[in-house]
């Protein structure tokens, strides 16, 4: 394993901690982070540190996801919901809105959506006990295709509610107030998350081939299935109360991978601290820059995440 | 002089879903062998090989390694015994050479269970045989074919196996790299004592390295012994469609067999 490994998870832990400083000093209300753990400015506190749960709970999911699907699909460009989740989570929560569903129920429409469309693909792309990965991937296209065609139609047949729905999963949203609906999911998600380390050297083994790890005595198809199944739940369940967040599952993977290499052993953790920083200053920065209104956290995190990939590519290329 | 059986195959049938390929074959691989499987294309020759090392599972008949039912023991308690290395392998993750050859250890490591001093030994002796130690540090896909392959080879001795499988491992290669390979092999056989089960194409060099042939056809046995008994221009011609000239290498006094293109068979008749 990588010699400084040690080092550099206790520097992206370090990140981690400021990042969640800075959640929770910064906001729409300037409060100086002397202030903020007073008695009156409880109420203000217990919100963002909601935000921080949130942004940590997404980051870090979708960023393991993202990671885990890349390497079982051996495909750089894979991202978390590409096996058809999001598409599926925004056709249940608009079918939701124009059957006049209560806003509290939205959230489970969305997630019943995103798994009845991994169920689809999935089953689109079994061949008798195996999933072959080109076939998924195409599934996964065509499904999102069809379920995005139905959900423009809703729309358009559709009140302005339906409207309002899709741009929120169009853009991704973390304003979720809601804290059991947020511990709910973080509680998916941490257990995924723990299950899928416990695949990493089969990770390892995969992203080298099919056959290669079946000759290292890895049972390839199980650990497909585990993995396809698990990235999907964590990430229907993130898409069902956030919306599409783009960016964080496809590319911090990469930017972990040139920092700390390719073992999953030590890139899942990695991937994960360094999405949860990610997340929680993309957040800030969507609330506090034009305060008091939010820009999208999916422009956020297009607009930070792609110049330090470029940067680190760069300098990458330039050590090599 | 009889040698003990390592690998015995009983009338296995299989191929990819419901088509069999492989067509009840038996046969058996004695322990320090060095077999060459070669049969024209689409005979059968990587099925196979998928079939023995528990890709593919057989339809028909069963494989026995070391007196017990392969397909019975668990896949990492075979992978601990039985290694393969394919002809070329593409990765697209930067992994460096040493983390490539250290997954060889896989099969020996629990889930999570990190490599212990032990494991980093056996994966520095399996880089060092393959000449491939001052590589360590560099990334897999900046290697030249030659030199990936030596690791790839390094990784599947890292498993410590006592039966190696190969599928073409020098088809992608130059003359020079070849033989290197091939050489390499030869002395694992001998002085490691490592049974070697390989495929391969090119007839002259099965000829010179491999102590017994098995030459397939249409998911059978043809002929199978040692290079003069299989390698006659009947049998190539027969399997090959193709006319050829079969005389002696000067040197090993093994069979060498010279192609005969469709001009000069049209001068000679």
């Amino acid at each position: 394993m990588n010699k400084n490994f040690k080092k550099k998870i206790l520097i992206l832990f370090a990140v981690l901690v400021l990042a969640v400083f800075l959640g929770i000093a910064k906001g729409a209300v300037n409060i100086p982070l002397s202030q903020i753990f007073l008695e009156e400015s409880r109420p203000i506190l217990y919100l963002r540190l909601l935000r921080v749960l949130l942004a940590v709970i997404v980051g870090s999911g979708l960023a393991v996801s993202g990671t885990v699907l890349q390497a079982v699909l051996r495909n750089p460009l894979a991202e978390p919901y590409l096996l058809g989740t999001s598409s599926g989570a925004g056709l249940g929560a608009v079918g939701g809105i124009v059957l006049g569903l209560s806003a509290v129920y939205i959230p489970i429409a969305a997630f019943l959506g995103a798994i009845f469309s991994f169920i689809l693909v999935y089953n689109l792309a079994k061949e008798g006990n195996k999933v072959p990965v080109q076939s998924l991937i195409l599934g996964g296209v065509i499904i999102s295709i069809t379920l995005s065609g139905i959900m423009v139609f809703l729309i358009y047949i559709s009140d302005n509610d339906a409207l309002h729905g899709a741009m929120w999963w169009l853009w991704g949203s973390m304003q979720v107030y809601n804290a059991v609906l947020i511990y709910a999911v973080g509680a998916v998600v941490l257990a995924g998350i723990f299950a899928l380390y416990m695949l990493s050297q089969d990770l390892n083994a995969i992203s080298i081939g099919e056959e290669e790890a079946m000759h290292l005595g890895i049972n390839t198809e199980t650990a497909k299935k585990i993995s396809f199944l698990l990235t999907s739940v964590i990430t229907a369940c993130i898409v069902s109360i956030c919306g599409i967040i783009g960016f964080v599952g496809l590319v911090i993977p990469h930017i972990m991978r040139l920092v700390v290499g390719p073992d999953h052993r030590l890139l899942l953790p990695a991937s994960c601290l360094a999405a949860a920083s990610f997340m929680i200053i993309c957040d800030t920065l969507s609330r506090s820059l034009i305060a008091p209104m939010e820009i999208p956290i999916g422009v956020i995190t297009a607009l930070i995440g792609a110049p330090v990939f470029i940067v680190l590519l760069k300098a990458k290329q330039r050590i090599r | 002089m009889k040698t003990e059986t390592l690998l015995k195959v009983n009338g296995i049938s299989g191929g990819y879903g419901e088509e069999a390929i492989i067509r009840d074959i038996s046969f058996s691989i004695g322990r320090g062998e060095f077999l060459g499987i070669i049969g024209p294309n689409g005979s059968g020759k990587s099925t196979l090989l998928r079939l023995l090392s528990r890709v593919l599972t057989p339809q028909k008949g069963y494989v026995e390694l070391e007196g017990s039912d392969a397909a019975r023991m668990r896949l990492k308690e075979f992978c601990r015994k039985v290694a393969f290395v394919p002809q070329d392998i593409t990765i697209n993750f930067s992994f460096t050479v040493w983390e490539i050859a250290l997954m060889g250890r896989i099969p020996h490591l629990g889930r999570l269970e990190l490599e212990t001093k032990k494991d980093f030994a056996v994966t520095e002796n399996a880089l060092s045989l393959t000449d491939a130690f001052h590589l360590k540090e560099k990334y897999i896909d900046n290697l030249s074919a030659g030199e990936r392959q030596r690791v790839i080879i390094a990784k599947a001795l890292a498993q410590e196996p006592i039966l190696l499988f190969l599928d073409e491992p020098t088809s992608h290669l130059d003359i020079g790299y070849q033989i290197q390979i091939l050489d390499l092999l030869k002395s694992l056989n001998r002085e490691n004592s490592l049974t070697i089960v390989m495929v391969l194409h090119d007839l002259n060099l099965a000829s010179e390295y491999c102590t017994r042939l098995i030459l397939l056809d249409k998911g059978v046995i043809f002929k199978e012994g040692d290079a003069s008994e299989v390698l006659t221009y009947e049998n190539i011609e027969a399997v090959y469609k193709t006319v050829v000239l079969v005389n002696k290498n000067p040197l090993s006094l093994r069979p060498y067999v010279t192609v005969v293109s469709g001009e000069n068979r049209c001068k000679r008749s």
